[in-house]
């Protein structure tokens, strides 16, 4: 199984209170990337987010940067919120990344579950559903072929249209993101493309069922089954002892989710069920490295899922703290985790 | 006892999860999405596995009870006719972060599901099973054990309250009287009770604590 890092492109925290430069947590965000990359890490995704706290705007700006810098590592969005982008666009930054790459680039495709991408790009949320459903068709499409005819809704035809750069294998890798809607996976399988699910609370294991569903739907239709992968995205943060790690990410992850909840109207977290979450089969993967190695293999399980990558950088953690968390999960989780499931 | 057949309306994420908890205590489960009853066929073989897909309005008609899970923005796509005399149980909730401005109830200073009843004329709205994450309602449900989970429901209709809180109690909760539909607000997204986990006294005070 391929282990690896998220990020939305965390802000620190100055030492009077106030939240550092945004440009600071990109150019972390870089460090990170390239990190991961040192210490034998799968997969660096980047998530678009346009907030003071989350600040990584345009992935595959940041992704760019990374694919120069890095030797090994895989790199995707994850995710663009593809609702409110021009596909034609988003192909053609991921074909860059991987053109510079030589093939490491990916597009994680989701909807997103804020919406802030909606007024600042001028679309109208009422289209939520349509806007996605087309512009994936889109997607999809120009990876198919450097010569595009396609109409749609939402824009005008394009006719013959040369989309370039190719992808440095052809076609670029396409995933479809979800936070645990059926119709998603049922989606992802009848279209034949790998899934990563988003898994940020309560009991990981319910996403079985959704795998479930996703398998079947992608053999019903008949697709290749090299190609029915599924991913998982989690919270977590790594220390040497299972206390400090749970200690420091519940600091940085609760005031994180605080700040959501705030919106969203509910309780902000409480710490006991944060325990109750970052253990077994909780969903949030903060620990030793051998408990979360552990915890990881054992959804692998149930799951059967070929990559699980952690967001850490949540709520103003610490730099140098993210940068550890990183190292061991490339020195000690991936090595237990390769040992368990050779 | 003999349960009354469940219809739902939404199969996403809430709606699946209501229809495992109630099938595991012998209610029959009709399950509907916007679309044909086809497209949901293979969702409810893996994920419901012995619900009947069907349309919203078969949903509406064949259920005794019906279960209101979809996103509040389509409430006007709801079977107004099928609905009609039904106990209607409406679990939406707005959430302008994650369904946009919805002018309909944005600009309206009622509860949601008053806005809802007022669509629905003729069924019995009671406001239920919304202040709670869908992964809880299988990870938190305890059937048969007193002093569990509590959820509030509101309505104007005494019976029709006193079938959801069989219902509620069958799906593994306590359940707790909020009053009239106009007391549905204190248990909307905000308030104490939205997400809070308490049990039946618990919640009274939070419900108590709801300013607007
Ligand atoms: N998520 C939670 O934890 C939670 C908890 C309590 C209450 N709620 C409330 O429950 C509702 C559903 O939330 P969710 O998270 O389950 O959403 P979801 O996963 O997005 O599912 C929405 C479902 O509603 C269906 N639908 C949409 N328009 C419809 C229509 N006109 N007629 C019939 N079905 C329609 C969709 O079917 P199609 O695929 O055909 O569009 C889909 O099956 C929302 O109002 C939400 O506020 C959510």
């Amino acid at each position: 199984m391929e282990i690896g890092v998220y990020s939305f492109g965390d802000v620190q925290r100055l030492p009077g209170g106030q939240l550092g430069s945004t440009a600071e947590a990109i150019r972390n965000l870089l460090e990170a990337i390239q990190l991961a990359d040192q210490v034998g890490l799968g997969f660096f995704g980047v998530g678009e987010h346009h907030t003071a706290q989350f600040p990584a705007s345009t992935p595959a700006t940041i992704l760019a940067a990374g694919a120069a810098t890095t030797k090994r590592i895989k790199l995707g969005s994850s995710v663009i919120v593809l609702s409110t982008d021009d596909p034609v666009r988003v192909f053609q930054q991921f074909a860059t990344v991987d053109a510079i790459s030589r093939g490491r680039a990916e597009i994680i495709a989701g909807r997103g579950s804020s919406v802030e991408s909606f007024p600042l790009f001028g679309y109208d949320l009422a289209d939520y559903d349509k806007l996605y459903a087309e512009k994936l068709d889109l997607l999809m499409k120009l990876n198919e072929g450097e010569r595009v005819t396609w109409s749609g809704e939402f824009r005008r035809p394009l006719k013959d249209a040369l989309v370039v750069p190719r992808p440095h294998r052809g076609r670029l890798k396409i995933w479809l993101a979800t936070g645990g809607n059926p119709e998603s996976s049922l989606r992802a399988g009848l279209l034949g493309l790998p899934i990563s699910y988003g898994i940020i609370g309560g009991r990981a294991s319910r996403f079985t069922l959704l795998a479930n569903l996703y398998r079947r739907a992608y053999e019903e239709a008949g697709h290749d089954p090299s190609g029915m992968e599924i991913s998982v995205a989690s919270p977590g943060f790594l220390s040497e002892d299972a206390k400090s790690a749970k200690d420091t990410f519940f600091r940085h992850w609760s005031r994180a989710i605080e700040a959501v909840a705030r919106e969203r109207g509910f309780p902000p977290p409480e710490r006991r069920r944060f325990d109750w979450e970052s253990n077994r089969d909780g969903a949030l993967f903060a620990g030793s490295p051998e408990e979360i190695a552990e915890r990881m293999v054992a959804l692998h399980r149930a799951m059967g899922h070929v990559r699980h990558f952690l967001q850490m950088d949540v709520g103003q953690l610490p730099h140098r703290e993210y940068l550890r968390s990183i190292e061991l999960l490339g020195t000690k989780v991936l090595p237990l985790v390769d040992q368990e499931l050779r | 006892m003999s349960r009354p057949d469940l219809g739902i309306i939404g199969a996403g994420r809430v709606g699946t999860a209501l229809a495992r908890l109630a099938m595991r205590s012998g209610y029959r489960v009709f399950l509907a999405n916007s679309r044909a009853p086809e497209s949901l066929k293979l969702v409810a073989e893996v994920l419901t596995p012995g619900a009947t897909p069907v349309t919203a309005g078969e949903a509406a008609s064949r259920g005794g009870l019906v279960i209101l899970a979809l996103p509040i923005r389509r409430f006007r796509a709801l079977p107004v006719e099928e609905l009609a005399a039904k106990v209607v149980v409406d679990a939406m909730n707005y959430l302008p972060e994650e369904d946009g401005i919805f002018a309909d109830v944005e600009e309206d200073s009622r509860s949601s599901s008053e806005i809802v009843q007022g669509f629905l004329t003729r069924s019995r709205v009671v406001k239920a099973l919304n202040h709670v994450g869908y992964g809880e309602l299988e990870e938190e449900s305890l059937p048969g054990i007193e002093g569990r989970r509590a959820f509030a429901l509101a309505g104007d209709d005494p019976a029709a309250k006193r079938a959801i809180a069989e219902l509620i109690s069958d799906l593994g909760f306590d359940s707790l009287d909020a009053g009239p539909l106009s007391e549905g607000w204190r248990f909307e997204p905000g308030t104490p009770a939205f997400g809070g986990r308490y049990t039946a006294s618990g919640l009274r005070r939070a419900l108590d604590a709801a300013t607007r």
